[in-house]
């Protein structure tokens, strides 16, 4: 039976990855071709790191994901900190239209503010899609995210505190600072991260609100698929895979520090 | 004195506040309300000569039978993703789970890794592999067999989603599993109930909550998914989420392609409200706010 | 302190990130992929220190539709004949100055004042082409080739069409003996029809990647445009072109000036560049597509002139149709289209 179990997770291992692997490996082909081992080179990754487009798509890709994230970790919390203690009904309603981003489809929120952005130029005469309209959906749909990762660590802060520390004469600002932040902050950060996780993985909503030359990395590789396998594409996931594993390596290790 | 400033500085906190209060509401009715405001617009409307008048013939024309079989083509795929998802994926996160596995932590962290990557990469990566010349097909050739088309076709579709969708469905279901608390199943065993029992009446039912979320995070990127049909269905498997993205960016009539859109919110909505009724336990932790 | 700091840090990135487009000198060129060498971009940005970007498309389609909503921000575009004609009715495009576009004489007459921009106000000729098929003559062993050939069950699975509305219709309508240019209902529906039936043999729809697939032998039939078609056979020597005898279409892709640039004067350069002689050799092999230029193909060597790919005999020539810009017609056109892919 033990056996059998280990058997089983070793397929579905080789399942998720098997294909990272085949990747890998053709990266150090030194042909085109994919059934014809070429010979080994690293041609393709110093192709891949010389080409200008894949460098800014890169830049892009990064800037956007961490800007729209503190962006969004700024809004987010403002609007979290007001929101939390409103009257119930009231709060529903703003929580409830918060939350469309996250349960409208990724296409049709692209689409919507697509549409809404063409909308604004044409009102105001003014403007076009690039790199601004990539950072503000990004932002857009980023919030919802962070208020609720922040709103149940203010739902288990005692209110009361807050008022003790302005009775005992702290600023409304110091106590925010002193007081309320700290408690907050874990789901301040676990926010962020998941506003930078999202916004650097996504490309539905990238690929619609995007234009003039700006590329993210995953519009630039949608478009580089469609013309087809190039071994420049393997080399960059091979290199992405890489950077993903030992980010997410230091990551738990800090962790399991922190945790002792 | 005192008291008066606090006061003062209570009523600046509230001012402060309402300040802050009103700028989310106006971000709110900018970025969320306007956009939906603006796709009905153009879904009940038809243009003529660069005047708008409404008209109902984008839904009649999104209810064509031609058109159905396309929303019934990506629920169906997405429902048999997801079931294939949770047959593989509730194993694996079942025995991960188990109290006497050792490193089921790190391993757990290995099956997730494959998610961080580009969604559009890990796609790309079946592309190559399922070629006529790909490895599959080398593999296949080098062992005398004939070569079979695996690109382009329905099964291709389903792999790639499974492929991009199965870790979405092993977190959650691990996360309800470790919360079971191992005195009950204990209790079980003492009082003589065999394995099979237990895991039908304690743990499944326990991971309930956990099969939900899974299903959730699986099926609604399913549905609307396009890339995956676009680069593994070579354009001949249309689903909704194609469809859409042709109204937009290819024949750009954005009235019948807001009237998809409309129908693909009400399904979704009703979709999630389905779930939602099963899983009403802990709605506090859906979407992915169990991934950190 | 800190929160300034970091603020500071995000209005710089912000910045930094919008800094690169309000650069004054460059010039951004909106065409398909792949459609023009980047050596000569280079070449242009050493003589003239104006850095060109190219964006792309995938197909002239596209292009339209996003220009047409607006929002975009492009001084030139390359697109095909029939979308220049739309966009000329639509005054998306400015009015080119000929002077400053001296090498306009270098363009064979036969590419100019054509119908689709008579006079050549708005646009002047970048490539032409036919449509046809390419096919791997080692399993097909025929010179001549019918449109027959894509709809044939023993080439299950082993044809890729484009997935562009246009070209797929109008190929259809040739097959059926129709002009390419038909807006009658019954024939558009009897287009349909065949498409639906071809659909069931296609392995698959796909636009630039059929060049990387045709190459790697990934199937015996594409259709395919005759510069990549030329560029596929270099590569790969069992592949052959034909346009097949009922006739085709031939197609004359131009550059213009899009109405939304203030660089008109930078991109008439641009375009005057493009006209001259040693850069249209450069472009026309790196591409492949059938040069325009009368200079250009003087020059070019008689391997690629005389080749039937590169330059079809005046018989093949007169076979050809030109696309019209059908007006309210192309709308149904699309639907057509839309109902045969979203066809089992």
């Amino acid at each position: 039976m033990k056996l059998l179990k280990k058997i089983y997770l070793v397929i579905i291992f080789l399942f998720l990855y098997a294909p990272i692997g085949v990747l890998f490996f053709l990266s150090f082909n030194n042909s085109r071709s994919r059934s014809h081992w070429g010979g080994f080179t690293l041609n393709w990754y110093k192709e891949l790191l010389s080409d200008p487009d894949i460098l800014k798509a890169f830049f892009n890709s990064l800037s956007v994901a961490f800007i729209s994230a503190s962006l969004a970790v700024i809004i987010g919390t403002c609007a979290a900190l007001c929101i939390f203690n409103l009257k119930k009904a009231f709060k529903n309603i703003i929580l409830y239209l918060t939350k469309i981003p996250m349960i409208n489809p990724d296409i049709v929120t692209g689409v919507s503010l697509m549409i809404l952005f063409i909308f604004l130029f044409d009102l105001l005469k003014f403007g076009s899609f690039g790199y601004f309209t990539l950072l503000l959906s990004h932002v857009v749909f980023n919030v919802p995210y962070v208020i609720f990762s922040v709103l149940p660590r203010l739902d288990y802060l005692n209110n009361n505190i807050f008022e003790a520390a302005l009775d005992l004469g702290a600023t409304p600002s110091y106590a925010l600072k002193k007081i309320i932040l700290p408690e907050i902050m874990p789901g301040v950060i676990t926010g962020f991260l998941f506003a930078f996780t999202l916004s650097i993985d996504d490309f539905i909503i990238s690929f619609f609100n995007t234009g003039s030359g700006v590329n993210n990395l995953s519009v630039l590789i949608y478009s580089m698929a469609r013309r087809g396998i190039h071994p420049k594409i393997n080399a960059l996931s091979s290199l992405m895979f890489i950077c993903v594993l030992i980010l997410l390596y230091l990551v738990n290790k800090r962790d399991l520090i922190l945790n002792k | 004195m005192l008291c008066i400033k606090k006061i003062m500085i209570r009523e600046g906190n509230f001012k402060l506040r309402k300040t802050f209060l009103w700028s989310y509401i106006f971000w709110i009715i900018i970025f969320i309300f306007v956009p939906i405001v603006l796709v009905c617009y153009y879904g009940f409307t038809q243009e003529k000569n660069n005047l708008f008048f409404f008209s109902l013939d984008n839904f009649s024309r999104a209810f064509k039978l031609i058109y159905i079989k396309v929303f019934f083509r990506s629920i169906v795929l997405a429902l048999i993703c997801t079931v294939i998802c949770f047959l593989i994926g509730y194993p694996v996160a079942y025995i991960l789970a188990e109290k006497n596995f050792k490193f089921s932590s790190q391993l757990l962290f290995l099956f997730l890794v494959p998610m961080w990557m580009n969604m559009l990469l890990r796609t790309y990566a079946w592309f190559v592999i399922l070629e006529n010349n790909g490895l599959i097909n080398f593999v296949l050739s080098l062992m005398g067999l004939k070569k079979i088309s695996f690109l382009y076709n329905n099964q291709a579709i389903v792999l790639g989603m499974v492929y991009n969708f199965l870790p979405f469905m092993i977190l959650p279901i691990y996360n309800s599993l470790k919360k079971i608390d191992l005195n009950i199943i204990e209790a079980a065993q003492d009082l003589g109930a065999n394995a099979f029992k237990i895991f039908i009446k304690i743990i499944l039912p326990l991971s309930l909550s956990g099969i939900f979320s899974g299903v959730t995070m699986v099926f609604m990127p399913a549905v609307t998914s396009f890339i995956i049909s676009n680069l593994l269905g070579g354009g001949k498997f249309m689903l909704i989420g194609n469809l859409i993205e042709q109204e937009f960016l290819r024949t750009g009539d954005w009235h019948f392609g807001c009237a998809l859109s409309i129908i693909l919110i009400i399904i979704i909505f009703c979709f999630d409200f389905i779930f939602r009724l099963g899983n009403k336990k802990n709605n506090n932790d859906n979407y992915g706010g169990s991934l950190f | 302190m800190n929160k300034i700091k970091f603020l500071l840090l995000i209005l710089v990135l912000i910045l930094s990130g919008c800094e690169k487009k309000n650069d004054e000198k460059n010039l951004s060129l909106y065409s398909y992929g792949d459609y023009v060498n980047q050596e000569i971009l280079d070449i242009y940005y050493k003589e003239t220190g104006i850095k060109v970007n190219c964006d792309t498309f995938a197909t002239s389609e596209d292009a339209y539709i996003k220009i047409k909503n607006g929002g975009i921000n492009y001084d030139l575009i390359i697109a095909s004949d029939y979308i220049i004609e739309r966009m000329i009715k639509e005054n998306l495009l400015q009015e080119l100055d000929l002077d400053e576009i001296k090498n306009f004489n270098l363009i064979d007459d036969r590419f100019k004042n054509l119908d689709f921009d008579f006079e050549n106000k708005y646009s002047v000729p970048y490539a032409w082409g036919t449509v046809g098929i390419l096919f791997n003559k080692k399993v097909i062993k025929k010179n001549n080739l019918s449109w027959n050939i894509l709809w044939d069950e023993k080439y299950k699975n082993k044809i890729f069409m484009y997935d562009n509305a246009r070209d797929n219709i109008a190929i259809t309508l040739k097959k059926l003996g129709y002009s390419v240019n038909t807006c009658d209902d019954k024939k558009l529906e009897e287009a349909k029809k065949e498409l639906i039936k071809q659909k069931k043999i296609i392995q698959a729809y796909l636009s630039d990647a059929i060049k990387d697939k045709m190459i790697n032998d990934e199937a015996l039939l594409a259709l395919c445009y005759s510069g990549d078609a030329l560029f596929c056979c270099k590569v790969n020597k069992n592949l052959d072109y034909v346009i097949p005898d009922e006739g085709s279409n031939f197609w004359i892709d131009g550059i213009g000036i899009l109405k939304c640039s203030e660089k008109k004067k930078e991109a008439s350069k641009f375009i005057n560049f493009l006209c001259r002689e040693d850069i249209g050799l450069l472009n026309t092999e790196h591409i492949c597509h059938s040069t325009v230029n009368k200079k250009v193909l003087e020059a070019l060597p008689d391997e690629i002139k005389k080749n039937k790919i590169y330059w079809p005999s005046e018989k093949d020539f007169k076979r050809c149709e030109i696309y019209h810009d059908l007006g309210d017609v192309l709308k149904k056109y699309d639907v057509i289209w839309t109902e045969v892919l979203a066809e089992d």
